[in-house]
């Protein structure tokens, strides 16, 4: 009996995220009839797409158990060169430029963590602040328009389908290409459950460390790209505190902080959570300064049964010595 | 595709080494711990190498592993000249090295780990997996090996022994033609450890050469054609088997000659007052019906097989694990509500199987870790401040009398302790407090004879002095050498108690291979 009440509280919490965000549609259907339609469903994919595609790259990093604070600041950074300096590109050329910013951004990262062996924490946190402040510096403190055609292209649907919704389906099938099918991507999780017993086993961790962090690095510009293509200008608090929604759509999404468990369709999954409960927020009229006040709550909901999943977990695998009659 | 699988090697000059040592000599910070160390192994042998906690059997290993690079001497590997580069350049030339903590990942699949650093590809040169091709070679490795499980499975689903399989499968993989065996049986049931034997002895015949490190001189002379025994970095000496007995082993390791492993003790002095009375402990699906009385001086071994429930038992007795009935009494006063702060209050204290763990603050010097759980007796007056004179007086002469060899206890940092020292540590933290019950969980485990030596002795004066120590061991020789009675545990249940005097090795094992009268319980 204490065995089926074990496993049930454990089905409860495998599937926490899934049930809270039911419970969410429920609410916010009952509270406002526009939220409950086809239309505000895709709006939310399309809203949820530029979160998503940074936080498909920060679940490389949290798989190899490492963090990065910088993806925020990378947006910016990406965005204000490209538009002081790359001014009228075309969106075909934009997203790879764009795409090597992040990538060098992420390198400068890459490089401070495996060859100065700065902790990602430090490193990242430092980034942030410098990448904010170069960005600030060449936009000369004002606002970066994004070019006509990179705005077009926000706009744009193929196929009915919003164009963010399209390249946020192009990095996520990249994204779980690589980590199931790749060498690369299995040497993630083994690197993020032991990176010791990873490098005995003759895995080259820091190679796998560099290029995680240069994969969140080119995710953090890209999605930095379909957020401006999005709300026209890079203002000075263009992708400002973006690390939090990030980090938590991948922990929602069961993404282990430590390392080594957890993927990038639960990221997507968490994304687009915390869009819903921000869509839902605004369509039942809430007060604006409530909703990081809710999203935390939610987040530290996430957290919680994730570390009670484990403790329930370590007591149903205790061993159990004698076999005794029912 | 099964030749992967077995580099049966015909061996046609089998008298040929197939890895060959010659004066290596290795220095750490201008320490030298490895010097002009030479032997050679053959193709089809199984050579053991014993030697203390820091003889340099590690040092070596990790040489041949490519982990470090020798300093002097020369390696010869299937005739040539051996300089790996690393790890991963050791294994690509046919060296596999199965460290005692395994090297696999618990979140991935045993396919996964199989082939962690070289799957099978869609098409060459395209970074995609051949999942298919990973999961149907991972099957021949493992049917090699013994192993019925799917190759999908986690690893994290796997006991320690199937794990240990499956490094010996990836070994395969790799196609090595030297094994390395780091101290394979220390977590390995009885059972698991009669499997690997099987599994050793069958690649010894494929013409695998292995190399097997142990402190267990039982299994190495078991199992092993050559041995070698290594000393401060010296060979100091080298034998076939036939040559070897397990007690020159032992001398030639410490260097001198223990004519007693277990120092000798009055066993027939008149035993004290009851201390630790324990009476029908019972905790479903762990232990039943525990009914046992451990005097002042005595020293009670508990044995059985891995998974009998003594560790379990342990748990309770020291108030971390619940019990539904029963009581536990010290010196007649039943201990209500036990919890470590109870049962330490009590007068017991506990040593635990694994110290790296629970015992000891690894990053600490041995003074803080001494003092730590006796910090309250020190501090006084208002506002309860430390009396560091006093404390760090009483640390200095407990450190003496257990013998740690550290230059400065304020200053040496435990982790850069060997498993004996650390576990003398363990012992002088607790003795700070002055218990009268000890709980002595595997007290030897992975340290070395001397170290074991100086662990008895430390034992016998504690029991000399009046205390009463339970000991678990699963070394049934360790037990018959220590104990005035030795209780047997399986299932949960005390199988059989022996006085001194009755010691079997044989009724001892047969107690503890009790079956737990499965069919009955169905």
């Amino acid at each position: 009996m204490s065995g089926f009440r074990g496993k049930f509280s454990l089905l409860v919490l495998q599937n926490a995220p899934l049930l809270l965000f039911a419970v969410l549609v429920i609410v916010f259907g009952l509270m406002s009839d526009r939220f409950l339609t086809p239309i505000n469903f895709v709006n939310i994919v399309n809203q949820a797409s530029h979160i998503a595609i940074i936080a498909i790259g920060m679940t490389f990093v949290l798989l190899i158990a490492g963090i990065d604070l910088s993806v925020g600041a990378n947006m910016y950074l990406s965005a204000a060169i490209l538009g002081v300096f790359l001014v009228g590109m075309p969106p075909l050329v934009a997203f790879p430029v764009v795409a090597l910013l992040g990538l060098a951004f992420g390198a400068v990262n890459a490089f401070m963590i495996t060859q100065l062996r700065v902790a990602a924490f430090i490193t990242t946190l430092a980034t942030l602040f410098i990448g904010r402040g170069i960005a600030l510096y060449f936009s000369g403190n004002k606002m970066v328009p994004f070019s006509k055609s990179v705005l077009a292209f926000g706009r744009a649907t193929y196929l009915g389908v919003p164009s963010a919704i399209w390249v946020f389906a192009i990095v996520l099938i990249i994204a779980l290409v690589v980590l199931k099918l790749t060498t690369f991507g299995r040497q993630v999780y083994a690197i993020g459950a032991d990176p010791d017993a990873a490098a005995k086993a003759g895995i080259n961790v820091k190679r796998v460390v560099f290029t995680v962090y240069c994969i969140c690095g080119v995710c953090a510009a890209v999605g930095g790209l379909v957020s401006g293509s999005q709300v026209a200008v890079a203002s000075s608090t263009f992708g400002f505190q973006k690390e939090f929604p990030v980090i938590a759509a991948a922990v929602l999404g069961g993404t282990s902080l430590f390392g080594g468990r957890g993927g990038v369709l639960g990221t997507v999954f968490g994304a687009v959570l915390i869009q819903t409960v921000e869509n839902g927020l605004v369509m039942t009229n809430a007060n604006p300064y409530i909703y990081p006040l809710v999203i935390s709550v939610i987040i530290f909901i996430a957290v919680f049964t994730d570390s009670s999943r484990t403790t329930v977990l370590e007591r149903l695998e205790r061993r159990k010595i004698r076999v005794e009659p029912d | 595709m099964t030749a992967p699988v077995s580099p049966l090697q015909a061996a046609p000059e089998a008298d040929q080494p197939l890895l060959k040592i010659e004066g290596l000599c290795k220095s750490f910070f201008g320490v030298e711990v490895l010097h002009k160390v030479g032997f050679s192994l053959k193709a089809g042998r199984v050579l053991g190498l014993v030697g203390e906690n820091g003889s340099g059997k590690s040092t070596t290993m990790n040489i041949i592993g490519g982990v470090h690079q020798k300093d002097a001497g020369q390696i010869q590997f299937d005739g040539v000249d051996y300089k790996p580069k690393g790890p991963r350049d050791a294994a690509r030339q046919g060296i596999a090295f199965i460290h005692q903590e395994l090297n696999l990942f618990r979140n991935l699949s045993i396919a996964e780990n199989l082939f962690i650093t070289e799957f099978p590809k869609l098409v060459p040169g395209l970074p995609f997996i051949d999942r298919a091709a990973a999961r149907k070679r991972a099957a021949e490795l493992l049917a090699a090996v013994d192993l019925d499980l799917s190759p999908s499975t986690l690893v994290n689903k796997l006991s320690q022994g199937e794990r240990q399989l499956v490094e010996i499968a990836k070994a395969l993989g790799a196609k090595a033609k030297v094994i390395i065996f780091d101290e394979p049986t220390t977590s390995l049931t009885t059972r698991e450890t009669e499997r690997l034997f099987d599994i050793i002895n069958r690649l010894r015949a494929q013409g695998i050469a292995i190399i097997y490190i142990s402190h267990i001189l039982d299994d190495v002379m078991r199992i092993c054609d050559d041995i070698v025994v290594l000393r401060d970095g010296h060979v100091v000496g080298s034998a076939l088997k036939s040559d070897m007995t397990i007690e020159r082993m032992i001398s030639l390791m410490v260097g001198r000659s223990i004519d007693q492993l277990f120092p000798p003790r009055d066993y027939s002095a008149p035993k004290g007052e009851p201390v630790l009375e324990v009476s029908g402990v019972t905790q479903r699906g762990t232990v039943k019906d525990i009914t046992f009385t451990v005097r002042a001086g005595e020293v009670l071994g508990i044995s059985g097989l891995m998974g009998a429930g003594r560790s379990e038992l342990a748990r309770i007795l020291f108030g971390i694990d619940p019990y539904s009935s029963g009581e536990i009494k010290v010196s007649g006063v039943p201990v209500v509500a036990p919890t470590p702060t109870v049962c330490m209050d009590h007068g017991m204290a506990f040593l635990t199987e694994d110290r790296r763990v629970e015992g000891l603050m690894m990053e600490a010097p041995i003074d803080n870790n001494i003092a730590l759980s006796s910090l309250q007796k020190y501090a006084g007056g208002l506002g309860g401040f430390i009396d560091h004179g006093r404390l760090d007086g009483d640390v200095q002469k407990m450190s003496a009398s257990v013998q740690i060899s550290a230059k400065d206890i304020a200053r040496t940092l435990v982790k850069n302790l060997s498993g004996g020292n650390q576990q003398k540590v363990v012992i002088g933290k607790w003795l700070l407090r002055e218990p009268k019950i000890f709980i002595l969980d595997e007290p030897t485990r992975g340290i070395d004879v001397g170290a074991k030596n100086e662990v008895y002795k430390i034992i016998n004066s504690l029991a000399a002095r009046g205390a009463c120590i339970l000991m678990i061991s699963s070394e049934i020789e360790e037990l018959v050498g220590m104990c005035d009675r030795i209780m047997v545990m399986a299932h949960g249940e005390i199988r059989a108690t022996f006085d001194r005097g009755g010691f079997n090795r044989e009724d001892i094992l047969r107690a503890a291979m009790w079956d737990g009268n499965r069919s009955t319980a169905a």
